[in-house]
Formats: C-alpha cells, sequence, structure tokens
C-alpha cells in the first residue's frame, strides 16, 4: 500500500497503481481521453496533464506510477493551464457540428470542453478534413475528422478483440484511423469500439440519425442470447428499442458487451413480428383474437388427449425462453399428464439421469485467470464471444489454451497446443489425453489410448497449471458420443486438478434444465419429438428448422401432427403450424436467465407489447386456465418465479445452489446413436432474433456457413 | 555550383566534408582519405587494438565490465546524439545480471537538420563504430546488436554491411570474439526516413517493425527496450570514441577536451560558411576558431545568427555564440544546447521569418501524430509563421506563436515537440524587430540572398 496525497487528501493505494487509479479511488476527476481502465496506457492525449511536486514538468496522471509520499494536485495553475492548452490543441482541427453530431450529449470532448475549452477559438486556419471510411454494417466512419487520435478503438482491438484491424496510419496531422486497405472491422466485439470512442469518430450505424441521446430512456436488461447472460442497457424512445449497450458487471461481462447482444434489437422491429394469433382454416391464416385462439389449442389438446392420450402431447422449448416460461410450459404439459418436454433440439445424443444441471463449473470472472484451459468442441470466439474475450486475458497473463476441435479457426489469440480431428475422433483424441495424463501421473489409463506428442503437450498443460479448466463447447454438448466426451473430460479433471465445464449454448441453457425441460420418466426427448412421435406440439420460441438437429426434416415430421403450436414472437413455423400465437421477446415481458455460471439474472419488460403481443407466461397461464388446470394462478411474473426457484436458488446471492449444478457423468448413456456431425449454430444464427437482425446479418461473420465454421 | 554536381564532388571525394587537415587533434577522423575503410586499413591505424585489450589479447590481463565502465565514466565521454548524458552512467544502468535478453543497439538514425556526422563515420571509418559497440557489448553483458541507420542514406548502409561482413570474417564479431569465448552479433537495419525514429524509443519501436512512435518513458529502455529486454541505446559518435578512451584512458580523453566535456566533438557546420563541412576538434574550442576553420562567414558577410547544434537548438545570436566555447555546459549556459553539433551559419542576408518557416514545416512534417500538442500544434505554428511570411501576418501573432509553442514545450510524449517549439521561442525571443517588420511592411528586412 501506498500512500499519496491527491489535492491535499490522503489516498492509499496499491503499489505499481498510477496517480489516475489513485484519483478515481478517491473520487477526484481528472479530464482523460486515452486512458481507459480495461485498455494499456497510451498517455498519449494528454488531458490528463497534473502537477506533481518535485517534478518540473506537468505529468499524464493515466501513466504516472505513484510513489510513497508524492504529493499531486490536480487543480493548481500549472495543471489547469497545461489540461486547458491541450484541450484548446483537441479542438482547433475539431469539426464544430455538435448539433448534427450522434455523439452529442454523451461526448467526453464536449463535457470536458465544457469544464476547460475557451469561449473562442485563437485557430483561424482551415481545419483538418479526414476521408470517410466504409468498415462494414455496424460501425459508421463517416465522420473521421472528429477523431481526437486517442487509439482507445486500435488498442481495444489489439488486446480485447485479438485482431488488429483498426490502426492509425499516415504521421503527425495526417494521421487516420482506419483498417487495412479498405478492409471491413469484422470482429465479433467490434461494437464496444463504438462505445470506447470519446466522440463521434465512430458511431452506431444501424443506430445513426435515428434518437438523441437524451430523448431516451435507459433501462436495464439481460442479453437473451449466448449463455454469459450479458448485462444490457436498453435505449428506449416513444416504446420502441432504439439501441443497446453495455451494463458494467465485472462478475460477467465488465464492461463489454457482443455485436449480438448490442445490434439484435433490430429484430425487434422487425417486419416479420407476428402481432395478432392466427390459426391456419382450410390452409388459409387467419387473424384470430387470443379469446378464440386460446380456446382452439385448448380444445384441440382436450381432443387428443381424449384420442390419443397424454403421451402424444409435448413441448420443445428453446433455451433462449425465461425461466418463467419454461418453468410454466413444463407444469402445463405435465399437468396435462404428458412428460414429453425437451430443449435439448440441437442433441444428438440424449442421456437420461442427469445429477444436477450441466454447467460451466467455475465463476464466469475465474475464466480471465486461468492458466491452462483445454476447449473441446467448440469454436469458442463465434460461440461465446465474451468467455473467449476473458480466456484472451487469462492468455495474455501467460495462460495457455489448447484446443480439440474438427477445424483451425482463428481464435484471435494465440493457442498452444491444437489436436485437429474429425468431430468423429475426438473421443479418441481424449482418449489420447487421458492416457497422456495417465502416463505423466502413473495411474492406469481409462481405456487405452495413443500418447501422442500433442496429447502429451496438453496433459502437461493442464497438470501445470494451478488453475485449469476442461470446458466443452456446443460441438461437444451437441455431439454423438456427448456422454463420452464429458467421461473422459471428467477423469483427465479430476487427474490434473482441472476444473470441468460446459460452456453451455444459450442464455438459459442451465435455466433450462434447472425448469425440468428434460423429459421424465417415459418422456419423449427432443430427437423423437422431432421425429414425428407427437400428435400436439407446442414450440416455445423455437423454429425447428433453424434452431433442431433435424432441420427441414423436423418440418415434415411436426407436420404430421395433429395440432402445432407455435408461440414466438414471430411470422415463423408456418409450414407446420396451426396456431400461431405472438409471445414477447426479452424486451416485452419480465423474466429470468440462468446464465452458464449458474447466476439468476431477473429483467423487467422495457417497452410495451407490439400490437397483440402478450408475455409468453401469461399466454401459457391463461390457456392453463382454460383448460382447468390447477396452480396457475400467478398474477405476477415474480410470483412464478419465486415458485420456480423455490430449492433451486439462493435469493439472496442470486445464485443457484450448488448441489443443484453438476458435471458428474452420471447419466445413462443412450442407445448407440448413429453417427451425425454436431450440430452447431453459425453466430449469427443462435437464435430468432439475431437471425432477424437486418445490420448483423450484413457482417462477414453471417456469411459464414455452419460447415466453415465447425470443420474449417 | 549546382546542387547535382556538389553532390557528385561529395561523392567522389568528400572533399567538402571531412578530409581535410582543419581538424584539431581528430580521433575518429584521424589519417581518413575516403578510400581507407576497410578492415586492413583500420587494423593499420590501431584498429581493433583495443578491444584486443579489453578481452586480455595485448599483453595484460582482460579488463573486467567493471574496468570497462569505469574508464569510460573516467572519460567523460557524453552522449553525441544530442542529449548529453554521460555514457558511462548510462551503462551503469543496465542491469547486466538480467538473465535474459539483453540488447546494444546504435541510433544512427541522423535526421536532425544540419547533421552530418554518423554518416561519414559510418561511410569512412565503420570498424571504429564497430569496435566501440563490440566494447559495449563486452562491458554490458550483451550479446546482440543492432545499428539502425537513417533510411535516406541507403550507401552508407550498404558500406556498413560490408564492413559488418569483414568483421565477421576476421573473427571480431560472432559466437567467440578473437577466441576468448565472448559473443557478440552485430546487425544493421535501416530506417525508411522518418525523423522521429532518431527518438531512442521510436527508433525501438521501429526496429520491431512497428511504426516509429515514441513510447512514454518510464520505463526506459535500460529496463523495457527492444522488444521489452533492457536495451542500451547510444550514438554512432559515442561508440566510435570509445576505442580511443580504451587505449589512452579516461583522463587523457578528458584532457583533450574540459572537465565534463571529455574528448573532441565533430561539428558539421553548415550555412553560410566558405568551407561547410565536419570538423572534429576539442571539446571546448571556441566557437570563433571553428568558424575560422569553416572558412569564415561567406563573402566575407557579417555573422548574424548561429543554430549550435541542429535544427531544435534555440538559435543564437551572433553576438552571444561569438563569446561561447563549443561543449556543452558553455553553450547550455548561453542558452542553447549543444545538440548533435550541428552548427548552422546565418549571415546578414538571411530571412529569420523565411528560417523560421523551414524550420516549423520541418516539424509539422515529421511529427508522429501520437500525442495531441504535437500532433495539432506544429502544424498551427507552420501555419501562422507561413502567414507571417506570406505578409498575411497580424500584429498579435507573435504572442500567439509564442503562446502555442509555450503550450506544446514539455507537455508531449518525447522531445520533438521541444524541438518544435523552442526554435519559435528563440527566434522570436531574439529576432522580434524582424517578425514585426514583416507585420507591418508585409515583406522582409534583410534583402533576398544573391
Amino acid at each position: 500500500m501506498i500512500e499519496i496525497e491527491l489535492d491535499g487528501k490522503k489516498v492509499g493505494v496499491a503499489e505499481g497503481s498510477t496517480v489516475m487509479h489513485a484519483a478515481e479511488k478517491s473520487g477526484t476527476h481528472i479530464p482523460h481521453f486515452c486512458y481507459h481502465k480495461k485498455l494499456s496506457i497510451a498517455a498519449s492525449c494528454r488531458m490528463c496533464l497534473v502537477d506533481i511536486e518535485k517534478m518540473p514538468k506537468p505529468m499524464p496522471a493515466c501513466a504516472t506510477s505513484v510513489t510513497q509520499g508524492m504529493i499531486v494536485r490536480t487543480k493548481t495553475d500549472k495543471a489547469i493551464k497545461a489540461q486547458q492548452s491541450v484541450m484548446e490543441f483537441l479542438l482547433i482541427n475539431h469539426p464544430l457540428d455538435c448539433p448534427i453530431c450522434d455523439q452529442g450529449g454523451e461526448c467526453q470532448l464536449q463535457d470536458i470542453a465544457v469544464g476547460y475549452g475557451g469561449t473562442a477559438s485563437r485557430y483561424e486556419e482551415e481545419k483538418r478534413v479526414v476521408k470517410v471510411k466504409d468498415v462494414g454494417p455496424l460501425i459508421s466512419m463517416q465522420e473521421m475528422s472528429r477523431c481526437i487520435h486517442c487509439t482507445r478503438c486500435v488498442r481495444f482491438g489489439q488486446e480485447i478483440a485479438g485482431v488488429m484491424e483498426l490502426g492509425m496510419s499516415n504521421r503527425g496531422e495526417h494521421s487516420e484511423i482506419e483498417t487495412f486497405v479498405g478492409q471491413s472491422v469484422d470482429s465479433e466485439l467490434s461494437g464496444n469500439m463504438i462505445d470506447i470512442c470519446p466522440v463521434g469518430a465512430l458511431t452506431s450505424k444501424p443506430f445513426r440519425y435515428s434518437a438523441r441521446t437524451w430523448e431516451l430512456s435507459r433501462r436495464k436488461s439481460v442479453s437473451p442470447h449466448d449463455s454469459t447472460g450479458a448485462n444490457l442497457i436498453v435505449q428506449v424512445k416513444n416504446n420502441r428499442v432504439m439501441r443497446v449497450v453495455p451494463f458494467e458487471n465485472e462478475a460477467v461481462n465488465e464492461c463489454w458487451i457482443a455485436d449480438r447482444d448490442r445490434f439484435s434489437y433490430e429484430a425487434l422491429n422487425s417486419t416479420e413480428r407476428l402481432t395478432t394469433p392466427m390459426i391456419k382454416q382450410g390452409g388459409k391464416w387467419n387473424e384470430v383474437d387470443w379469446k378464440t385462439a386460446l380456446e382452439y389449442v385448448a380444445h384441440g389438446l382436450r381432443n387428443i388427449k381424449s384420442e390419443h392420450g397424454a403421451a402424444s402431447i409435448g413441448a420443445l422449448v428453446s433455451p433462449h425462453s425465461t425461466l418463467e416460461e419454461l418453468y410454466l410450459t413444463g407444469a402445463l404439459v405435465r399437468s396435462l399428464g404428458s412428460e414429453n418436454i425437451d430443449y435439448r433440439l440441437r442433441n444428438a445424443e440424449f442421456d437420461t439421469g442427469r445429477s444436477g444441471a450441466r454447467w460451466l463449473g467455475l465463476p464466469i470472472a475465474a475464466l480471465s485467470n486461468l492458466q491452462s484451459v483445454l476447449v473441446v468442441g467448440s469454436n469458442l470466439r463465434k460461440d461465446h464471444p465474451l468467455f473467449a474475450q476473458r480466456i484472451r486475458q487469462a492468455v495474455r497473463h501467460g495462460g495457455e489454451v489448447s484446443v480439440v476441435a474438427s477445424g483451425r479457426v482463428d481464435w484471435a489469440m494465440p493457442v498452444a497446443h491444437d489436436q485437429v480431428v474429425p468431430a468423429a475422433q475426438w473421443v479418441q483424441a481424449l482418449v489420447d489425453i487421458a492416457a497422456a495424463v495417465a502416463q505423466e501421473k502413473s495411474v492406469a489409463a481409462p481405456q487405452s489410448g495413443n500418447v501422442t506428442p500433442v496429447a502429451l503437450d496438453i496433459a502437461r498443460s493442464l497438470i501445470a497449471g494451478e488453475r485449469a479448466a476442461v470446458l466443452l463447447g456446443n460441438g461437444a454438448a451437441h455431439h454423438a458420443q456427448a456422454l463420452s466426451l464429458l467421461k473422459l473430460a471428467n477423469w483427465i479433471g479430476e487427474q490434473t486438478g482441472a476444473t470441468v465445464g460446459y460452456l453451455t449454448e444459450a442464455a438459459n441453457t442451465v435455466g433450462a434444465q434447472l425448469m425440468g425441460a428434460l423429459p421424465g420418466a417415459g418422456g419423449l426427448h427432443a430427437g423423437q419429438m422431432l421425429g414425428g412421435a407427437l400428435k400436439a406440439a407446442l414450440l416455445l420460441n423455437t423454429e425447428p428448422e433453424f434452431d433442431s438437429a433435424a432441420g427441414a426434416a423436423a418440418v415434415k415430421a411436426l407436420a404430421g401432427c395433429e395440432m402445432v403450436v407455435s408461440l414466438s414472437p414471430f411470422k415463423t413455423n408456418m409450414e407446420c403450424a396451426d396456431v400461431l400465437l405472438p409471445v414477447a421477446p426479452f424486451t416485452e415481458t419480465s423474466g429470468s436467465f440462468v446464465n452458464a455460471e449458474g447466476r439468476v439474472q431477473s429483467f423487467h419488460a422495457v417497452v410495451k407489447p407490439l400490437g397483440e403481443t402478450r408475455p409468453a407466461w401469461k399466454v401459457l397461464r391463461a390457456l392453463a386456465d382454460i383448460l382447468g388446470l390447477p396452480g396457475f394462478g400467478f398474477d405476477v411474473s415474480t410470483d412464478v418465479l419465486a415458485q420456480a426457484l423455490y430449492g433451486v436458488a439462493d435469493s439472496e446471492s442470486g445464485m443457484v445452489i450448488p448441489a443443484r449444478l453438476s458435471n458428474a457423468s452420471a447419466g445413462v448413456q443412450a442407445a448407440s446413436v448413429p453417427w451425425v456431425e454436431p450440430c452447431v449454430a453459425p453466430i449469427y444464427q443462435l437464435d430468432g432474433l439475431v437471425r432477424r437482425a437486418s445490420s448483423l446479418q450484413l457482417t462477414a461473420d453471417a456469411h459464414m456457413t455452419v460447415s466453415s465454421e465447425v470443420v474449417a | 555550383m549546382n546542387a547535382a554536381s556538389l553532390l557528385a564532388q561529395f561523392q567522389a571525394t568528400g572533399a567538402q566534408t571531412s578530409f581535410h587537415n582543419r581538424h584539431i587533434n581528430p580521433q575518429i577522423m584521424a589519417g581518413l582519405d575516403g578510400s581507407n575503410w576497410r578492415l586492413k586499413d583500420y587494423e593499420t591505424r590501431g584498429g581493433y587494438q583495443a578491444l584486443r585489450q579489453v578481452l586480455g589479447q595485448a599483453g595484460a590481463p582482460a579488463m573486467t565490465q567493471d574496468q570497462v565502465i569505469a574508464v569510460v565514466k573516467e572519460s567523460s565521454l557524453r552522449g553525441r546524439g544530442g542529449a548529453g548524458f554521460p555514457t558511462g552512467l548510462k551503462w551503469s544502468f543496465m542491469p547486466r545480471q538480467f538473465p535474459g535478453d539483453k540488447y546494444l543497439v546504435c541510433n544512427s538514425d541522423e535526421g536532425e537538420p544540419g547533421t552530418c556526422k554518423d554518416r561519414d563515420i559510418m561511410e569512412f571509418n565503420p570498424h571504429i563504430v564497430i569496435e566501440g559497440m563490440i566494447i559495449a557489448a563486452y562491458a554490458m553483458g550483451i550479446a546482440v546488436g543492432y545499428n539502425y541507420i537513417h533510411g535516406e542514406i541507403f550507401h552508407t548502409y550498404q558500406r556498413f554491411e560490408e564492413a559488418l561482413e569483414e568483421a565477421r570474417a576476421a573473427g571480431y564479431l560472432g559466437d567467440n570474439i578473437l577466441g576468448s569465448g565472448f559473443k557478440f552479433q552485430l546487425h544493421a537495419a535501416h530506417g525508411f526516413g522518418a525523423y522521429i525514429c532518431g527518438e531512442e524509443t521510436g527508433l525501438l519501436e521501429s526496429l520491431e517493425g512497428k511504426k516509429g512512435q515514441p513510447r512514454y518513458k518510464p520505463p526506459f529502455p535500460a529496463s523495457f527496450g527492444l522488444y521489452g529486454k533492457p536495451t542500451t541505446i547510444n550514438n554512432t559518435e559515442t561508440f566510435a570514441a570509445v576505442p580511443w578512451i580504451i587505449r589512452n584512458g579516461g583522463a587523457a580523453y578528458v584532457a583533450c577536451g574540459k572537465p565534463n566535456n571529455g574528448g573532441t566533438k565533430i561539428y558539421s557546420v553548415s550555412g553560410d560558411v566558405e568551407l561547410p563541412g565536419n570538423y572534429e576538434v576539442p571539446m571546448g574550442t571556441t566557437f570563433a576558431k571553428l568558424l575560422e576553420l569553416a572558412g569564415g562567414v561567406r563573402k566575407g558577410r557579417q555573422l548574424k545568427a548561429v543554430i549550435p547544434g541542429g535544427s531544435s537548438s534555440p538559435v543564437l545570436p551572433a553576438n552571444i555564440i561569438m563569446d561561447c566555447t563549443m561543449d556543452y555546459d558553455s553553450i547550455a549556459k548561453a542558452g542553447s544546447m549543444l545538440g548533435s553539433g550541428a552548427v548552422i551559419v546565418m549571415d546578414d542576408s538571411r530571412c529569420m521569418v523565411k528560417s523560421l518557416q523551414r524550420l516549423s514545416y520541418f516539424y509539422m512534417h515529421e511529427s508522429c501524430g501520437q500525442c495531441t500538442p504535437c500532433r495539432e500544434g506544429t502544424g498551427w505554428l507552420s501555419r501562422v509563421v507561413d502567414r507571417i511570411e506570406t505578409g498575411q501576418g497580424r500584429p498579435s501573432d507573435m504572442e500567439l506563436l509564442n503562446s502555442v509553442a509555450e503550450n506544446i514545450q514539455g507537455r508531449t510524449i518525447c522531445a520533438l515537440g521541444d524541438a518544435a517549439a523552442m526554435p519559435v521561442r528563440a527566434m522570436l525571443k531574439h529576432f522580434m524587430p524582424e517578425f514585426e517588420y514583416h507585420v507591418v511592411h508585409k515583406t522582409c528586412m534583410v534583402p533576398a540572398y544573391v
């Protein structure tokens, strides 16, 4: 601990801290542009110059390390004069276009200029004009004359995204931020550059010129896409979501979100939204009111139950649905007397008898500090952009990443060891690694394998790492031998001390398991239901054609049902469905997700439901009422949640009770599964929202197919 | 004589620059004629004897690292690149016990306008630099060195590469130098013509293959240098001084200069003199003597002003510089810097506004653009000087210039900001009437040079 005096106040900070850290700690504002707490120090904007005793020149607070007894003054003549002069320099070439600038009102330069800028400019020459750049569908670089060369975006690329897509070319006042000869910015985290740009140089292309910041109300939410559960601020104007930015949560998403979290809101206003219930009669779709629609569904379910028995009714649910929706769907199906419910639409193998919900195995924040990690069957960077970011930081600090995958895709981080084999050989790859571990630890191997050089490298890396993990990706979870992979991973974990976890695919994959969205005894699993074993199917937030391993075949099979009810925000499943019920996307309903680490995160609706759309939990409750099922008398979604989480989560910590989470391979392996390639959704095909987000669909990532992602 | 024929004459003979009998007690330039640059010529002049002495192959036992550093400290050799930092002290900062890689870098990115000494040293006496670097590497326990050579003097780079080949073939460089077991590899690299790459950390970035932009200091190169490893960087002329110091001792070096300013220094005298060129003279030689060696002011005109240490050093008017001796301390006392030793002489026909216009343009052009005051301020300075020179100036412009220069100075990452600001402030300080005349009369105070 080092104590310094800052503007007369004593501040204690850790050794190696800078004056800026001390100022942040003591609540003293030092103006700055290039400094960002998550990025390396550039010390180039010079805005944070302060007066330090015994130093002849003003020193940058962001780059000056504290020393015992240092006396810092941020408000002396020397400091203020230096800051004012830097502000003058920044403004001489900055356009005076605040009234038409998207950043106006939330611009650091504008804010700080109020405190440190002059009222008139002494610069009378022509201002610099910088040519515009087109870097793709997400980031607008139309007004690069506004750039103040803080290089935050450049350092973000190098350090956080792992790809240096933007750089500062040329020299002196001709310096420009641009990509390498006209390339686009393709990082899956690129939108964060818009947030960290302190001026209006990098702006959001989809949002541009659609609202001013002060017109927007800000509401907290949680991303419904991958299993990070990134915290969001959804910004709303006139009951319409205008944009999404991160809400800082150091334990979850830090201050970043993936482009998927940021730009998927465009789908909320898409023309494909379903705004009123619809029933197909005589091959024609008719708009109906809710009463008619629900009675039609109830009538159908009753008939099918009495004709074919309850076991012919089933629900296919999306793991992007909320806890409340999943809980009520499960309760509805089970009240009808069926055990047919499953969230595992993309799985090939369906194990039974899990001892707890499959989960990450460790806190998300711990990913940043891993010393060794083996990732099996994942396209980490595209499947889990923010987990990849954390592991990238671990690698930057000396951690080692090993990979078992079917293709070598650029992860934008150095990979220490990789075993690239077709997915059909992943089990063998783990057997080999286990054999290598066995050799190193002088224990008996679980199966006889070949101790290949790569296997040995991976084994040694896991053994050497004090904080190590074996992480199973979406490809491993959806694999035809998923349970074998897990068993081997668990054996490797036990022997090496590595934590074993599933990255888990969706925002509520862990939650879906906890809510019992898995078939009970005698129930049908997703594969069977998608194979045509049902007479009546409920589709909750899912489009089997895109969201299931069966793909188009699922649609055919479902079309053979007597009744298919699609609960979705979108006009979809129209080929196989008989009833479309417009249910609210995450912005129009309250709800909760459990992320990969078992954190329960609830959110409110941020806008009113579009048209006749209703929150799915209300729809399910009303349907149960019409069916005369008992136990659905919920008035508010928090009542549903309270009941759903009873015995599942600790309400104080907001975390799932540890006993309910388990990656033990106790489950029973299904009878031998015919080989299929694991079904993994490409980054912008993960769920119904991202699929319809128009700008995301224009990115380079959207043009990658499943095969190029996984097989490469 | 036109520029092309001047250049041809120089390339053929070097007569205008370094080969003349007007050096005083030369150490580096001694006995050079432009053709005797090869290894055998250097050995004939006593070359590589200092290295043999250090390695214990000259009859006496090998010198320890501490002994070498002590001799250099005693010599009061100061960095010849511009800052004048004591070389022995710099060498002692090197963490010799650091177990990983360490680097030695020679800064031959001689970009300071007016300076051309390193070019001639490397072209006409390259082995003296190589020997100096090997000794330095030995003293600091370094196994790899680089010589980063200014991109515009490509033929000099090629010459240096040739000299390196000779040294390798003769066993002066390699894994077992002269059978002593000492290992040192030296490589040459060339820049691509950016002034900022002469700043030591900008040079390191460029050497690493990145854009040449200075790093924020601290950490200094001694702890975080090339590829993040401890690194010592010295100027070409500094290394070239080392062999003489080893052979003759630190005290002898001090004796041929003056206290705290040891040895000889090469001055690149340019501008309005009859015999422009490189002059190696002892530290502490009077400016008057140096001017006399260079043939005096051209065409017998009046001396008006001198920029004593390269374009970034503040200009000194004739009456001040004529009282100075040419060494770090005297020039600093007079309010300027000895810098790289580029003496730019201006006679009474020179317009100081025009001169400053050229200088300011240079700094605007060469600013790396990284930090705000320099990126924005150098252009501003240049444009205001421009408008004064072209008759568009306003009475308030001089105050504006002073204020902008003041706002740049001391607030940038590297010294380029200071380098841009100092000439402006010095010109205004000493020659304000000329600027005022320009503003009022929209023309020069002095007649155009003929």
